[in-house]
């Protein structure tokens, strides 16, 4: 194997090695720390298959940033729902052997990314010209949505233009990645920056604000179910102080009842 | 120190989105607490001499106490969605009333002391050194932040500025320096018993002084009952409803309803506070202090239900926070015998604890009222949903019921009824400008400024409907309104509870006179 192939290897499963424990400790911990008080945000679902279902929708469709602002929803959206289709596609990079037929009707997913770059260079032009926006971006804000432009133009141009790199040898690099049986990977400069970026991006998923996907999960104000009144809440610290009464108040304010 | 100068702002036919003016609404915040209301509740009253670390420690402690802190830190992607939904923001074009800058006043010195990427990477991801300077602007910033949740509707990760302003507020608390007028209302609501420091002699006073003013005005003999032991209700009503206008019409209408359902209520003299400023200052330990006390109430007194008045952040604690809190309400284990120990004296075919809108709706529902609703007739009225019941609660135990009873209960008694523009009611609600502890003189400016918005949609209503009369069921949001109406040409006047509607039009059940109580115990003689 070429020296390039070894380090794009090598960076390969150490990016992934970092995504997956990274992602697990941060999982871990939005896990573990409790949600003391109920706190759903309006509208609330009074049940929790109601908050299944709103769950769903805000992940889906991304229905409180519609409410919100149209603009950022729909480049948002754009750019959201065109990376999933194009990861799904990729997927036959990542499969040894010949495809599924499915991978037949999955084909026309290569024209996604133009909706990903065009959401991407919305979100860009709010980000430099609504001055609200600006205001409130750090550079890293500016660099992620540039990685992931740099990202999605290096694949467009080697999909739809005739910087074609060799895909054979792409399915060979990338599917002996999964069942270890490595092998050298094309070296044209549009294929190594864009797999360089994507290692990038998966190394700071987990110290980033990329963090959004597993939060809105563990968001308290979405995923809670508005039945307070009906069924005591209370988290193990509360509960524990509870039976402790209060100790910390209890010389200035006299003793629980 | 005058209250300063400064311009009220236009009402427009439409809100726009300001321009930005960054440090419009710079200044030192509040009036600050100091030892004799800060040590009552656990907090030293000067800087502590190692206040930065000491911060930092109660960081690091929130963050692992509260999984809304920790996510909503980590997960904003800064997309700009919240940018234009604070009315404190839209009232000021100060771009740190934004409620994602609002946040990262926080969030900055959480990335630079607990994240890999704020740690060895500090200007590339925002992240800020917890120095004076920022200690200042959060004191500044987190006390123009009424903690209406409006934000969190509107973010993709339903992200809550409120979560993020109690944890600040709470650090500042914690390393000495308090808001004077949270935290004097906090002492007097933990040793009297409601936050204008009534006691009950004063208490028992006034509703005597109201039972003969209703009785000489509406010829029924209301009744204001306090300290009634084995009564069937208990009701915790914002202390603002003994005395202050319009708040009290709001409680004779609350006895009028109880009149006429012919049940036996009470109020508490040592509970006699729905308003828990705990919520405010972020303290879940300050909060469950104050709720104890109607937790110790309701056990006293042996009620079997207990009932809340209109008072906006009592009802977001009550509905919300009670059951966890100190029981109050439905659903405990056999195994929690703290919580069962109330919760088998509460009868449970009601909701407990319930909203008195629930309880006169229901009547309502039940044919058990009857209004004359031409007593409202000089009225049109609109309905301003107060932030923390909006976004917070529920009534009714139907989807959106909090939206759909209090107006259900207002066209009930009046016939002329016109919402504001949708954008501004319901769940996207624009706070009163005064929630969240801002009700204190010394925050005057930020309290009008953040009024505008509610203001605009009221204009617009009053210029197109002929609305007269602004309806509301939280204490803050009357009080508030009561002041800042005039500012932009309103009548003062026109802010009512809706209790007070419900109390111009209901019909009571008069007594017998003497001669019909002679005809009667003839009658019976010469049976």
């Amino acid at each position: 194997m070429s020296t390039i192939s070894i380090i794009f290897t090598a960076l390969f499963y150490i990016s992934l090695l970092v995504f997956i424990v990274g992602m697990g400790r941060k999982i871990y911990q939005f896990w573990i720390t409790p949600a003391p008080l109920k706190i759903p945000t309006a509208p609330t679902p009074l049940t929790q298959s109601g908050v299944v279902f709103r769950m769903i929708r805000e992940v889906t469709l991304f229905e409180s940033l519609f409410r919100s602002n149209k603009w950022i929803w729909l480049f948002g959206f754009l750019f959201h729902f065109g990376l999933l289709l194009i990861l799904v596609r990729h997927l036959r990079y990542f499969i040894p052997g010949d495809l599924p037929e499915v991978f037949l009707l999955i084909q026309p997913f290569k024209y996604a990314a133009f909706a990903m770059i065009i959401g991407l260079g919305g979100l860009l032009a709010r980000r430099i010209f609504v001055s609200r926006i600006r205001y409130i971006s750090a550079p890293s804000d500016y660099l992620m949505l540039l990685m992931l432009i740099v990202i999605g133009v290096s694949g467009v141009i080697m999909t739809f233009t005739d910087n074609h790199t060799d895909v054979m040898a792409v399915k060979a690099f990338a599917s002996g990645l999964v069942i270890f049986d490595w092998a050298n990977l094309p070296t044209d400069i549009n294929f190594l920056i864009h797999l360089f970026l994507v290692f990038v991006l998966l190394s700071i998923f987990p110290i980033s604000k990329l963090l959004h996907v597993p939060g809105v999960f563990f968001s308290p104000t979405r995923n809670q179910v508005d039945n307070a009144r009906k069924k005591r809440h209370i988290s193990p610290w509360a509960l524990k102080q509870e039976k402790d009464n209060a100790i910390k108040l209890e010389q200035t304010l006299g003793k629980d009842n | 120190m005058a209250a300063k100068e400064f311009d009220i702002p236009k009402l427009p036919t439409y809100i726009e989105i300001p321009e930005l003016n960054p440090g419009i609404m710079e200044g030192e915040g509040p009036f600050k607490s100091s030892d004799e209301f800060q040590n009552p509740l656990g907090f030293p009253g000067d800087k502590v001499e190692n206040w930065k670390e000491v911060a930092i420690d109660k960081m690091g402690e929130l963050k692992s106490k509260y999984r809304s802190v920790q996510v909503f830190l980590d997960s904003c992607v800064k997309c700009g969605a919240c940018t234009d939904k604070c009315h404190y923001f839209l009232g000021s074009s100060d771009p740190k009333n934004m409620p994602v800058a609002r946040q990262d006043l926080f969030r900055s010195v959480y990335r630079r002391y607990f994240t890999f990427a704020g740690k060895h990477f500090p200007k590339l991801v925002g992240a800020k050194e917890l120095d004076d300077d920022m200690v200042d602007d959060w004191y500044n910033y987190f006390h123009q932040c009424s903690q209406c949740r409006r934000c969190s509707v509107f973010c993709p990760y339903g992200i809550d500025t409120a979560e993020i302003s109690m944890a600040a507020r709470e650090v500042l608390d914690t390393i000495g320096i308090g808001q004077k007028y949270c935290n004097q209302i906090l002492g007097k609501a933990l040793t009297v018993g409601n936050n204008l420091g009534l006691p009950e002699p004063a208490l028992k006073d006034t509703l005597l002084d109201l039972e003969e003013e209703v009785e000489e005005d509406f010829g029924a003999p209301v009744k204001y009952p306090l300290d009634a032991k084995g009564s069937e209700i208990l009701l915790i009503t914002p202390s603002a409803d003994f005395f202050a206008e319009p708040h009290i019409d709001g409680l004779i209408g609350y006895g009028k309803v109880f009149y006429q359902d012919g049940v036996t209520w009470t109020m508490s003299s040592y509970a006699s506070e729905g308003a828990n400023f705990g919520m405010f200052i972020g303290s879940y330990d300050v909060m469950r202090k104050a709720a104890l006390r109607i937790r110790k109430a309701a056990l006293d007194l042996e009620v079997s239900r207990v009932m809340v008045g209109e008072c906006g952040h009592a009802w977001r604690v009550a509905y919300s926070f009670w059951n966890t809190l100190s029981g109050v309400g439905a659903g405990a284990q056999s195994s929690d015998a703290y919580a069962s120990k109330l919760q088998n004296q509460l009868d449970h075919r009601y909701p407990q604890p319930q909203h008195i809108i629930e309880y006169t709706y229901d009547l309502i529902q039940r044919g058990k009222l009857n209004f004359d609703k031409s007593e409202n007739d000089d009225r049109t009225v609109t309905f301003h949903d107060s932030c923390n019941v909006a976004r917070a609660t529920n009534m009714g135990g139907i989807e959106g019921g909090q939206f759909i009873l209090p107006r259900e209960v207002i066209k009930a008694v009046c016939n002329n009824y016109i919402d504001m523009e949708r954008s501004t009611i319901k769940e996207s609600t624009f706070c009163c400008g005064g929630g969240g502890g801002l009700l204190t003189d010394d925050l005057m400016e930020i309290r009008v400024k953040g009024a505008m918005p509610r203001m605009q949609a009221l204009k617009q209503v009053e210029k197109n409907e002929g609305v007269n009369t602004l309806a509301a069921i939280c204490a803050i949001c009357k009080s508030q309104f009561t002041k800042v109406l005039p500012k932009f040409d309103f009548d003062p006047y026109m802010i009512v509870s809706v209790h007070q509607l419900v109390s111009s039009a209901i019909i009571l059940d008069k007594p017998q006179t003497e001669a019909e109580d002679a005809e009667i115990a003839e009658e019976a003689e010469t049976e």
